[in-house]
């Protein structure tokens, strides 16, 4: 029987012992984000998520801007840059036309920001009780430059683990929204796209081995993987690690850990150490070992 | 962050060890009662801190470990039937009854649903007339007040769609059951700080004369507890046995008196049932008769379920204080928060969770 994912070890036996053994081919074996395929010499990134957020609209975002920043993201965690997206929605019966509509138009806008453009749609509808709201599925494609090779299985024992900024906003802003929890300040969702940051450090520095933004499950699901994958051991520097007084207080309230909690506007980098040096100052990313 | 920070202050906690290792002659055993301290001990290594002839043992304070398998068993079933919404606190969901958990009720279709606080379930009766909600009320004396204000709110409203299903359990009636106990060793004992901001360091003074041991009320930070642990040791070391109090920012000697006053009014004190202690006198709550209308076991018919415990499990001694979590030869193999033998291994207050969580140890593969 399905138990719900949380993105952390669930999914992971979800996806070892059922998807994998039915689908596996190399590509998909390598269970990174997005998948990189060769067609008549471009390398082509391709990703897909579904996305089943509750609420629908929360601050610093809602539904239409996630279903792009998570898919652009997603591509660009493979160095990819995002040129096209699809997006699918699954609506329940009743919906608000009103609201459908402000999905969609924040839909738009966050494409157009990103740079990638809606090429194709679906849309279904579900008897009532059969959905929860809107549900949206949207699949991206890029091109990955010659030279840039992430994959989760590439760190190794020296490397630094860099992160971009701050973590936990964007599943404290669900959250407190979700269940009426109301702080001093309201917590934003961080909701992003981070393909130019991938770009501008694709420049940088040449040896980056890896990328991931930590979406559910956190930082600690998102390492916990590449650590797996690359057969390595990862120390962090808990001081280190950037998590606004908010979020803190709201994590220390709730009982959770931050290093567990959703982003959706962070990157993780594990780079060799002298790539650290000058990421660091050129990017502005938040460095910690 | 105020109140935290100073209280996880590296060179505070350092200079606190210096002092217990510049105090400590002899071995003692110590009991942390709250499983809240016992997570802290474990994430921070303080265990590992102390002079080596100083025992942390970890004691029985894990509201969602000691609800008895019957009463999971009986939400179960409640939330099994088609006119209940069965609300409860989120930890409670992947507690493991006797063949089954709230979770997978869930996903059979029944309404489970995670509340904060129990008087958001007196909302939902509010707002589904039609359906009969209940309210899996657990805990230790910490709950019982907001759970007391949830009963008193529905009857103040006259919700007759309403209902608590009530395993509350209390502190010092443990204490003393485990201080007669023939099998017992422990010497000293820190307090339960959350449950001793309700009801106040008073309850504690019998204890500490009828078995002349020491107890100190504590926080849940590491200098809290570092500090709890220097006080025992102080006494033990000078042969004295008093009660002290070191969370002072938020235990008075009397407590909270109208939290207090709203448990008196809707609960009174019963014999209660401890899941892997077994029957201690006097050491629950139940609702008050004229709260019966409230009494989920009262309210439906549920009939009597008795159940054993996996034989695998060694919670019973886990939680006694006998044993500790990687004695248990499932640990970590057959027994994981994902696929947990007893209930210490799903609590956030769980001993076994807290082992798994902060110690190297061998997973199943």
């Amino acid at each position: 029987m399905l138990g719900h994912g949380s993105g952390g070890k669930l999914s992971a036996e979800l996806i070892r012992d059922v998807f994998l053994p039915a689908l596996r081919n190399p590509v998909l074996a390598r269970l990174d984000d997005q998948a990189i395929v060769s067609v008549n010499g471009q390398r082509l990134a391709i990703t897909t998520d579904s996305f089943v957020v509750k609420p629908l609209f929360f601050p610093g975002g809602d539904i239409g801007s996630l279903a792009v920043h998570g898919t652009v993201n997603d591509l660009a965690m493979g160095g990819a840059t995002p040129l096209f997206l699809s997006s699918a929605f699954i609506i329940e019966e009743g919906f608000s036309i009103a609201e459908l509509r402000r999905i969609v138009n924040s839909m738009q806008q966050a494409a157009a920001a990103a740079g990638v453009e809606v090429v194709t749609g679906d849309t279904k509808v579900v008897e009532r009780g059969k959905g929860d709201g809107v549900f949206i599925n949207t699949t991206g494609i890029g091109l990955v430059p010659n030279g840039v090779e992430l994959s989760a299985n590439r760190a190794r024992p020296g490397d630094k683990v860099l992160l971009s900024g701050s973590i936990g906003e964007h599943g404290i802003a669900i959250l407190a929204q979700r269940e009426g929890l109301e702080f001093e300040t309201q917590i934003q969702s961080d909701s992003a796209a981070l393909h130019t940051l991938v770009a501008d450090m694709l420049v940088a520095a040449r040896e980056i081995r890896c990328m991931r933004d930590p979406t559910r499950g956190g930082v600690s699901s998102a390492l916990n993987e590449i650590a797996a994958q690359s057969g390595v051991g990862i120390q962090l520097e808990e001081h280190e690690i950037p998590v606004c007084e908010e979020v803190r207080g709201a994590c220390e309230l709730l009982g959770l850990d931050p290093l567990y909690v959703a982003n959706e506007g962070k990157l993780i980098a594990i780079v060799a150490p002298a790539a650290a040096q000058a990421l660091f100052k050129r990017c502005g990313v938040i460095r910690w070992d | 962050m105020k109140y935290l920070d100073e209280y996880r202050d590296a060179r505070i906690a350092q200079a606190l060890v210096a002092q217990i290792v510049q105090h400590t002659t002899r071995p003692w055993v110590l009991m942390e009662i709250c499983g809240g301290q016992t997570h802290t001990i474990m994430r921070y290594g303080i265990d590992e801190l102390l002079p080596c002839g100083i025992e942390l043992v970890h004691g029985p304070g894990c509201p969602v470990c000691v609800t008895p398998l019957e009463t999971i068993d009986k939400s179960i079933e409640l939330a099994l039937r088609p006119d209940v919404i069965l609300v409860s606190y989120g930890d409670m969901l992947r507690v493991p009854g006797s063949h089954s958990d709230l979770l997978r009720a869930k996903s059979q279709g029944a309404d489970v649903r995670i509340a904060y606080s129990p008087t958001e379930a007196v909302k939902i009766a509010r707002s589904n007339p039609d359906r009969k909600v209940v309210f899996l009320a657990i805990g230790f004396e910490t709950t019982a007040p907001a759970n007391a204000m949830a009963a008193w709110q529905a009857k103040r409203q006259g919700l007759n769609n309403f209902s608590l299903l009530v395993s509350h359990v209390l502190v010092p009636p443990a204490i003393r059951a485990l201080m007669v106990s023939d099998t017992n060793r422990v010497q000293g004992f820190i307090a339960p700080g959350h449950v001793c901001t309700v009801m106040g360091c008073k309850e504690y003074e019998d204890l500490v004369r009828d078995f002349r041991v020491p107890i100190v009320v504590g926080g849940f930070e590491p200098v809290d507890i570092l500090e709890a642990i220097l006080m025992l040791v102080r006494q033990l070391e000078a042969g004295e046995a008093k009660l002290e109090n070191q969370y002072v920012r938020s235990v008075s000697y009397a407590g909270n008196l109208p939290a207090q006053q709203i448990m008196t009014e809707v609960f009174e004190v019963a014999d209660q049932k401890w899941r892997g202690i077994g029957s201690i006198p006097q050491s629950g709550l139940r609702l008050r008769e004229e709260y019966a209308s409230f009494d989920a076991d009262r309210v439906f018919d549920l009939g009597e379920i008795t159940v054993d415990e996996p034989a695998e499990c060694i919670s019973a001694q886990v939680l006694r204080g006998l044993k500790k979590p990687p004695e248990c030869p499932a640990f970590g193999m057959r027994c994981t928060p994902e696929n947990p033998l007893g209930a210490p291994m799903v609590s956030a207050e769980g001993a076994c969770a807290a082992y798994y969580h902060y110690r190297r140890h061998p997973v199943a593969s």
